[in-house]
């Protein structure tokens, strides 16, 4: 898999992403905590990579040998994970460049953040002359499920969601890590997390030709403070050429300081609202805040059609129904009243005992008395009904006649209508196996009405290519 | 590549950090979009001549490279309609600061909408498409795109804004033509896109309406540093 380069070449970014050999640059011999030593110990034996420890200074990491440089470790290395001293780091990459390393994570920081553009500056000019992919500097790296971790965060601190077909490229490392917790919470499954840092070289753009690519990658998410000069432009147009949904979540939006403008224009267009409005035009799909950034994931990660986002709902609470009623129509989804065959139909399935108490609108209240059997009925009317496009399910897991089996009779009602479903089932730890009934069978469920809204409303905002 | 009197234009403006509004002016009619029949006067005789020319009733605008908002200085007269006027009011602007000339242009009806263009770090071109006048920064409806844009580009902006219906036709009020808008934000966003090297920010405001042309009857072009 191939990716442009700036200088307009082809860089190859999978040793970065799906290494065999591993350089750790900057091992301890004595501090196990240092971040070398944690991203040494916890891919060495553990992920199917060898890992090798570089100290200038040699010697013995435990029983492992220390190589004084790169070059002398007796295997041509994918990966370099470099985490000396600032300072130290341009010769160490000019050391890897020397000696065939082909890609390389530096975690070190101490560059443009700290005053030293001029070290970055270097790493960039024989990067871009030797065509050498390295991310950061000052970020995590890689975390690639089942394949490398280059994050230096002990191993028992960290939260990993599944593998599935996530990939959240983020500009903060933090914000990362913290999203990865909230995946794994959701049950979102990812492909990749990639911590750009200051993104000297490899950015988003890059990053987004290797991932449109990637067949492990179905969404590609960003966490974005802001673009260099002309850079969003060119993201923006990669992004609307790309099959697979990109979702991006912004900060920065508040102007620091709203400099004296002499324009009408200059005032109105300001950072943020050309941001978003550049975003939007070209089919990204903007997340305001975390809860729609793991919504629209989990959604997308589910089905790519869009819908024009006509909403049925089933619930077996009244007042559920008209928390989703009301947080549908803000998204700007609606929910159609059914019509009266319709109507109708879903009566004629449900069991006498329901039939009589059930508010069978949309949405339809099948009430506390419903059992699976009342909800399969009435998904599969609306799974095939033209009237809604998407079926939205608020189950209440404490209702009796609810089974553990719910989840996966109604997967199979979306999978034959072919038609997306949507659920909220409240996370508490006792109802993980129904929760579980849904996702591993492919429906997505938020832990909040809103969450559910939230993923109907991407599916709605996602654009055809 | 742009023409060559829009180059010199701009490398004569830049020592101000903005183009003059009849030079501006010129620029968008070089450009083919429609502007009001326009002359600029330093003298009694000389302003009464083209005013007659042009046909009262008349707007008088002050011209000089110290006043970039006008209406701050009192420097737009609108409805003149005679001589006298037009003379009383060349006395008046010829005090202002910096005054080089006083406009003379025809007076244009229809819907204000403001047209302008902003060219941002992070996406270049962008351009804004709202209802006009003095109110643009209070009511802020208004709605942007990435430049440069095409037809459909230009129909969802039009869709985007809060008082569209204005634009289509509300409570009996004749609808705008709506191609010749679309036709100008895409000329617009084009011009903008080669001009992105020098210019920092336009405002063509406003930008009159009517069933049958859209006319830009005021535009400011500020350049970069």
């Amino acid at each position: 898999m191939k990716t442009v380069n700036p200088k307009g070449g082809l860089m190859n970014l999978k040793p970065l992403f799906e290494p065999k050999t591993m350089a750790v640059i900057g091992i301890s011999a004595t501090n196990d905590r240092h971040p070398a030593n944690v991203v040494f110990a916890k891919n060495n034996h553990r992920y199917p990579v060898e890992v090798f420890a570089v100290n200038p200074k040699g010697g013995k990491l435990h029983a492992e040998t220390i190589y004084p440089r790169v070059a002398d470790i007796p295997k041509k290395m994918d990966l370099a994970v470099i985490a000396t001293r600032a300072e130290l780091v341009p010769d160490v990459m000019a050391e890897c460049i020397g000696a065939g390393v082909k890609s390389a994570a530096v975690i070190s920081g101490g560059f443009t953040e700290g005053g030293r553009k001029d070290l970055q500056d270097r790493m960039v000019d024989m990067a871009r002359e030797a065509r050498f992919p390295f991310i950061g500097p000052n970020c995590l790296g890689v975390y690639v499920p089942l394949k490398v971790d280059t994050f230096f965060l002990p191993i028992e601190r960290m939260i990993k969601p599944d593998a599935g077909g996530v990939t959240f490229v983020s500009q903060s490392g933090g914000i990362l890590v913290d999203h990865m917790i909230k995946f794994a919470q959701q049950g979102v499954g990812m492909a990749k997390a990639v911590s750009i840092g200051n993104k000297a070289f490899i950015k988003e753009k890059e990053l987004l030709a290797y991932l449109a690519r990637d067949p492990a990658t179905k969404v590609i998410a960003y966490y974005i403070e802001g673009f260099g000069e002309g850079e969003g432009r060119d993201f923006v147009i990669a992004a609307n050429a790309c099959a697979k949904p990109v979702i991006l979540m912004k900060s920065g939006k508040t102007a620091a300081g709203n400099r004296a403008v002499s324009s009408h224009t200059a005032s109105l267009a300001g950072d943020y609202a050309s941001f978003a409005a550049a975003v939007a035009q070209h089919n990204i799909i903007e997340a305001a805040n975390e809860l729609e950034l793991v919504s629209f994931c989990e959604v997308l990660s589910s089905y790519t059609k869009p819908i024009e986002g006509r909403i049925g709902i089933i619930t077996g609470s009244g007042g559920h129904g008209a928390m989703a009623v009301d947080a549908c129509s803000l998204a700007g989804l609606t929910v159609p009243e059914l019509s009266e065959p319709t109507k109708t139909e879903i009566k004629n399935n449900l069991a006498e005992s329901v039939r009589t108490i059930a508010a069978l609108g949309n949405p339809a209240d099948l009430t506390g008395s419903a059992v699976d059997d009342d909800f399969v009925a009435c998904a599969r009317v609306m799974g095939a009904s033209p009237e809604v496009d998407c079926v939205m399910v608020l189950l209440l897991p404490y209702i009796p006649g609810i089974s553990l089996d719910i989840g996966v009779k109604l997967s199979s009602v979306s999978r034959q209508f072919n038609k997306p479903f949507v659920a909220y089932v409240p996370h508490v730890e006792k109802y993980n196996m129904l929760i579980e009934g849904f996702e591993l069978n492919g429906i997505p469920v938020s832990s909040s009405i809103e969450g559910a809204v939230l993923m109907a409303k991407a599916l709605a905002r996602r654009q055809p290519c | 590549m742009l023409k060559k009197e829009v180059r010199d234009i701009l490398e004569k403006s830049r020592k101000w950090g903005w183009v003059l509004e009849p030079d501006a002016q010129k620029i968008f009619s070089l450009y083919g979009f429609k502007t009001p029949k326009y002359a600029v006067a330093t003298q009694a005789r000389q302003a009464v001549r083209l005013a007659r020319q042009i046909g009262y009733p008349v707007v008088a605008k002050i011209v000089s490279p110290a006043v970039v908002h006008k209406s701050d200085v009192d420097g737009v007269v609108v409805g003149i309609k005679d001589d006298e006027t037009l003379v009383r009011t060349l006395s008046r602007l010829s005090n202002i600061d910096g005054f080089v000339g006083m406009l003379i242009a025809e007076m244009v009806k229809g819907l204000e909408l403001i047209v302008g263009a902003k060219n941002d770090f992070q996406f270049g071109p962008m351009i804004l498409l709202g209802m006009g006048g003095v109110g643009v920064e209070i009511y802020k409806d208004v709605s942007l795109r990435m430049a440069p844009l095409n037809t459909r580009d230009a129909d969802r902006m039009i869709q985007e804004l809060t008082a569209r219906k204005l634009l289509t036709g509300y409570r009996g009020s004749e609808p705008i033509h709506l191609n010749a808008l679309k036709k100008t934000l895409v000329t617009f966003s084009r011009l903008m896109m080669d001009m992105q090297g020098v210019v920092e920010s336009v405002d063509l405001n406003p930008v009159m309406c009517t069933a049958k042309s859209c006319m830009v009857v005021d535009a400011r072009m500020m350049l970069k540093k």
